[in-house]
Formats: C-alpha cells, sequence, structure tokens
C-alpha cells in the first residue's frame, strides 16, 4: 500500500547530527558479545605471553623473552616462509581462477547455455567448501597415502607408475601436496562470491558496452573486475587471513611435518599450549600471528575506502 | 580467448561453445573426483578393496563398513549436536550482523573504520590467540564442555565477518528507499525490519548458509571445549576417531562418507533458498 507523501512533524524531525547517535543502540549487542568473546580473551592472551606458564599454577612475569626466543627459533621462521606458499595457494590463486570461472559462468554459460547449467557448474566447484576440514583431511590423506591411496594407484593404472610419491611424507612433495589441497578446498569460494556479485551489475552497463562493440574479454576486463571489486576485496582478505590462520587442514594432514616442511604459526602455537604445556610461548607465537593479521587487514580496509572515495559521489 | 573472439565477431558458434563446456566439465569432475572415489569405496568390502584396489567398482553393495561406523560413533546423537550449535549459531550471528551492519553501513556512522576493524578483529583473529583465555573463562562460569560456550563463542566470529560484509553492501543501500521510509515516519526500526531486511534478504540467505556451513565444519575450538563424547560434534567425532586408532581404507571411507554426506544435503537445500534469494534480488 501506498501511502501519500507527506513532510515528516517537526517534532519527529531527526537532524543529521542526531541520527548518528540514534544508531549506537543497534551496535550494543554485537559490543557486549564482543566484549565477552574477543576483546577480554584477547588481552588475556597478551598477558600470557608476557609469563612462563605451563598452563596450571601462577604464570612468572619474564617480560619480553618469549618474544627473544622466537626471533631465534628457527622453527618460527620456517612456519612463515611455509605460510606464504600457503597463501598462494588459498588467496592468490583461487581468486585469479575464480575471477575468470565465475566470469565465464555468468556471462557465457548462463546466457548462451541456460542458468541452470551455469549454478550446477558453481555448486560442483563449490562443494570442497562444504567439507568439515576434519573430513577433507580423512578423504586427501587416504587419497594421497603412499601405500594404498587412490592417486598412485591411479598412476600405475595409466602407466605413469614412477611418478606416485610419499605425497605428504617426503619433504620435497609434502607442502606441494597441501598447497593443491588447498587451492582445491578454495576455489569455490570465490567463485560464488563474483557470481553472487556479478548480479548487482547493471545490465544497461552491458548493453552499452554491446553497442561500442565490445568483445567478451573485455567488457570482464572493464566492466566485471571493475564492478565487483569489493567481493574481490573481501575475498582476497577473508582467503588470506584464512591462508595464515591454518590449523584443520595441516592439523588432519602432516602435523607439520615432515619434520618442519608444513609447520604453519598456528599449530606451532598450538604444539606449544598442548604437547608442550609452554602457554606463555604459544600464546607469544599466537599474539604475534594476530599482530600481522591486524596490520595486514587494516592495510586492506585503508586501499578499500581510498578506492571507494575515489569513487564515491 | 577462443570464447573472446567468437564473441566479438558477436556468433558464439557451436564448437566455441562446447569447448567451454567441455572445459567446465573436465574441472568440475577434478574437482568432484575425490567425493566419487570416496563413495565407490564406502559401499566396498575391505577385502575387494584389498584385491581391486580402489578404483574397481564394487562387485555387490557392502554397507556393513557405514553401519557398523555408524553405531561405533554414535554418529545420530553427533549430528543433532552439530546441527543444534550451526543453526543457532547462524540465526544468531545474521541478526547481530544486521544489527551492526545497520548502524555502520545506512548510519554512516563517524568512525566507520575505526567500528569495522573492531568487528572484524573477532573473525580475524587465530583462535590460538582466544583459545587459553576462553577456556579459563568458561570454566569460571560454568560453561566449559557445554555447547553453549562453543554457540556464543562461534556467533560472536560469524558475526564479525557478517557485520564487515553488510556494512559494505548496506553502504550502497538505495537511500530513496530510506528516504521514503522516514518521510512516511518510519523510526529507524521500522525501516530496518520493514524495508531494509526484506530487500536484502538474497545476502541475508547467502550470510546465513556461509555461518551454518562454516560453524559446522569448525574443528579446532569444538575439538577443545567439546570434551565429552555425548556433546561432540560430526568432525570432531571424526578427527578424534581418525587420530585414536589406524583404519583400515574402507573404514576411512566410509567414515568420509558419513562426513561428507549431511553437508552436502544442508548445502542442496541452501543451494536452493540461494537461488531464489538471487531471483528475488534481481526483481529489486
Amino acid at each position: 500500500m501506498v501511502k501519500p507523501l507527506t513532510r515528516p512533524h517537526p517534532g519527529t524531525r531527526v537532524g543529521a547530527r542526531k541520527a548518528d547517535y540514534g544508531y549506537v543502540a543497534f551496535l550494543l549487542p554485537g559490543i557486549v558479545l564482543f566484549l565477552a568473546v574477543i576483546v577480554v580473551p584477547l588481552l588475556m592472551n597478551i598477558g600470557i605471553s608476557f609469563t612462563r606458564w605451563s598452563g596450571v599454577g601462577t604464570p612468572e612475569w619474564i617480560g619480553f623473552d618469549n618474544y627473544d626466543r622466537l626471533l631465534h627459533d628457527t622453527n618460527f621462521w620456517i612456519s612463515f616462509r611455509n605460510i606464504g606458499f600457503i597463501i598462494l595457494a588459498m588467496a592468490v590463486l583461487p581468486t585469479l581462477l575464480g575471477l575468470f570461472l565465475a566470469a565465464v559462468l555468468f556471462d557465457y554459460v548462463a546466457k548462451r547455455i541456460g542458468p541452470r547449467t551455469a549454478s550446477v557448474f558453481r555448486s560442483g566447484l563449490y562443494l570442497p567448501q562444504v567439507l568439515p576440514v576434519a573430513v577433507t583431511g580423512i578423504v586427501w590423506g587416504w587419497i594421497l597415502h603412499p601405500s594404498y591411496g587412490a592417486l598412485n594407484s591411479i598412476l600405475e593404472r595409466v602407466g605413469l607408475g614412477a611418478l606416485a610419491q610419499n605425497w605428504l611424507g617426503d619433504p620435497a612433495y609434502a607442502l606441494l601436496s597441501v598447497m593443491a589441497v588447498m587451492v582445491w578446498f578454495q576455489l569455490g569460494y570465490p567463485v560464488v562470491m563474483f557470481m553472487a556479485g556479478l548480479q548487482r551489475v547493471d545490465p544497461e552497463l552491458y548493453e552499452a558496452a554491446d553497442l561500442d562493440g565490445a568483445g567478451w574479454f573485455q567488457r570482464f576486463t572493464r566492466i566485471a573486475v571493475h564492478q565487483i571489486k569489493p567481493e574481490i576485496y573481501v575475498v582476497l582478505v577473508t582467503t588470506t587471513i584464512a591462508a595464515l590462520k591454518i590449523f584443520g587442514q595441516i592439523f588432519v594432514l602432516t602435523r607439520g611435518g615432515p619434520g618442519n616442511a608444513t609447520l604453519v604459526p598456528s599449530y606451532f602455537a598450538y604444539q606449544n599450549f598442548f604437547e608442550k604445556a609452554d602457554a606463555g610461548y604459544g600464546s607469544a607465537i599466537a599474539t604475534v600471528l594476530t599482530a600481522i593479521i591486524v596490520v595486514l587487514t587494516y592495510l586492506f580496509l585503508r586501499i578499500q575506502t581510498r578506492d571507494e572515495r575515489l569513487e564515491g559521489s | 580467448m577462443v570464447a573472446a573472439t567468437a564473441a566479438r565477431r558477436g556468433r558464439p558458434g557451436r564448437l566455441t561453445a562446447s569447448t567451454v563446456l567441455i572445459g567446465l566439465t573436465v574441472l568440475t569432475l577434478l574437482v568432484l573426483a575425490p567425493f566419487l572415489v570416496v563413495a565407490l569405496n564406502a559401499v566396498k568390502a575391505p577385502a575387494e578393496y584389498a584385491a581391486n584396489g580402489p578404483l574397481s567398482l564394487p562387485g555387490e553393495l557392502y554397507l556393513r563398513g557405514i553401519v557398523d561406523f555408524w553405531f561405533r560413533v554414535d554418529f545420530g546423537e553427533k549430528l543433532w549436536n552439530s546441527f543444534l550449535i550451526s543453526a543457532t549459531v547462524a540465526v544468531g550471528a545474521v541478526v547481530i550482523s544486521v544489527l551492526n551492519a545497520y548502524a555502520i553501513g545506512i548510519g554512516r556512522m563517524r568512525g566507520r573504520l575505526a567500528f569495522l576493524m573492531f568487528f572484524l578483529l573477532a573473525n580475524l583473529l587465530p583462535q590460538e590467540a582466544l583459545v587459553y583465555p576462553l577456556y579459563y573463562l568458561s570454566k569460571q562460569v560454568g560453561l566449559y564442555n557445554s555447547r553453549i560456550a562453543v554457540i556464543i563463542i562461534f556467533t560472536a566470529i560469524q558475526a564479525a565477518f557478517g557485520t564487515y560484509l553488510l556494512s559494505s553492501v548496506f553502504r550502497d543501500f538505495p537511500r530513496q528507499l530510506l528516504e521514503a521510509a522516514a518521510m512516511d515516519g518510519a523510526g529507524k526500526w521500522r525501516v530496518l525490519w520493514k524495508v531494509v531486511v526484506p530487500t536484502s534478504w538474497p545476502t541475508l540467505s547467502v550470510l546465513f548458509t556461509f555461518f551454518f556451513i562454516w560453524t559446522w565444519n569448525e574443528f579446532f575450538l569444538p575439538l577443545i571445549f567439546l570434551i565429552s563424547n555425548d556433546k561432540q560434534t560430526v568432525p570432531v567425532a571424526l578427527g578424534v576417531l581418525q587420530g585414536d586408532r589406524m583404519m583400515d581404507a574402507t573404514t576411512t571411507s566410509a567414515s568420509a562418507l558419513l562426513g561428507i554426506v549431511p553437508a552436502v544435503l544442508f548445502f542442496l537445500i541452501f543451494q536452493r533458498t540461494l537461488t531464489r534469494g538471487v531471483l528475488a534480488g534481481a526483481v529489486k
């Protein structure tokens, strides 16, 4: 039902300045929850990182000793080198592939062949994302198993038995194997996000481009990629951070091994918390990882808001 | 690139369409291959696996492995725990996300960047940075080893991502709609429920789906917080069992299949909601 347009009564008029405060009430539940679950525990964690503490008894204050120890710990540096490769596999490759696939599916398959076909492909590519990490680990741990695994069995079947490897147990291949699993796992997320983003793009833009004689690839780079920039930012931020935090897959697949070939910071922290009963050192690792993530996010957000400001009214 | 050339000529052509289709089909089949291999071997007798390897078709449907595994871990109980936790978190986190994003994205509060950082932080933090204090605090308030503790923690973590995403979506919310509602004398609460929420329903259902699946799949915190067997979720039960004892290949695939099936089922259910949501959104 359409109500007649009326000017608001003076009494109910909400000034611009007043509006700013009127919205604060909506933030309250979030803030309370956030304080209890995030802020307080995080501050406690930072506190613990300055202590020697086995998890029971009274923590002993030792200042920056844990951080000093970190700087001279080879495993710590290796874990960060490894995470660089994981970021490549979880953020960079899936975003590039996902952009291309989403554009092909949305713009070509959906329009020329049918939206149903496009959504079938989208679902297929997204399927690994719905799996619990623990199950991913069970599946791939078995497929990549050196003696009874499916991959080596397939290689032998097609006469490429010479290529068979101990995929997760050989230091030369373990990280690459984990990277391959992560690309498989992660690819569907950018495809879904980018296809949803492409729905937002005004069809008139495409029609105008068509009239100007723009080809598929030009429309992809000039319109699609440009219009879904917010989604690209979100995907890059979330996947990079997911890569920095990777734990479950490493835990189930390799436990950081062999040696330290797939050691990552979060697993390194976990080791100190629960295997070595060194909560102080574990907290220091977690704190450094947190700091890196916060700085990265801040930079991402700065770039994003600057872009919005450049494009905005 | 082939597609681009053809499109530029203005004639899609059959060859191009089938090339694209074949390429996509091969890629998708590669992605789905692990699921097929798991399904194939979950219904295979151990002797047959030993004799013919992982790729042979099962000679007969062997369901003993799955049934035995189901009762061994009381899988129905694990399913219920996972469902209860994931659904509660997804609903709670969407509600909190909408409230936050309404203030930040539409209210355009000052210090927007600071607020975004504030909420995003919760989603970004490595859970290792929270786990010890949360463990300690949950014991203090008597919530350790309870599903409620896991629900509260994940509602906060998921809502943080939702706030971040919805805030940028709400920033682009058509101002005319808001202004029209305000002209009609609707307050902020009414505008939220009568204008903003219905209009952004497609995005909210996408968020709900992500939250549900992400929570369902969580491993680290549930592993630490749900120590008693009757409170464990599906991934924790499977992960713990995997570590506890060596399983043979067919039991491994049977357990993997039990882990995969509910996740895939929920995904298929959500898939329809997503499609409906996107269609509804296009009409806007």
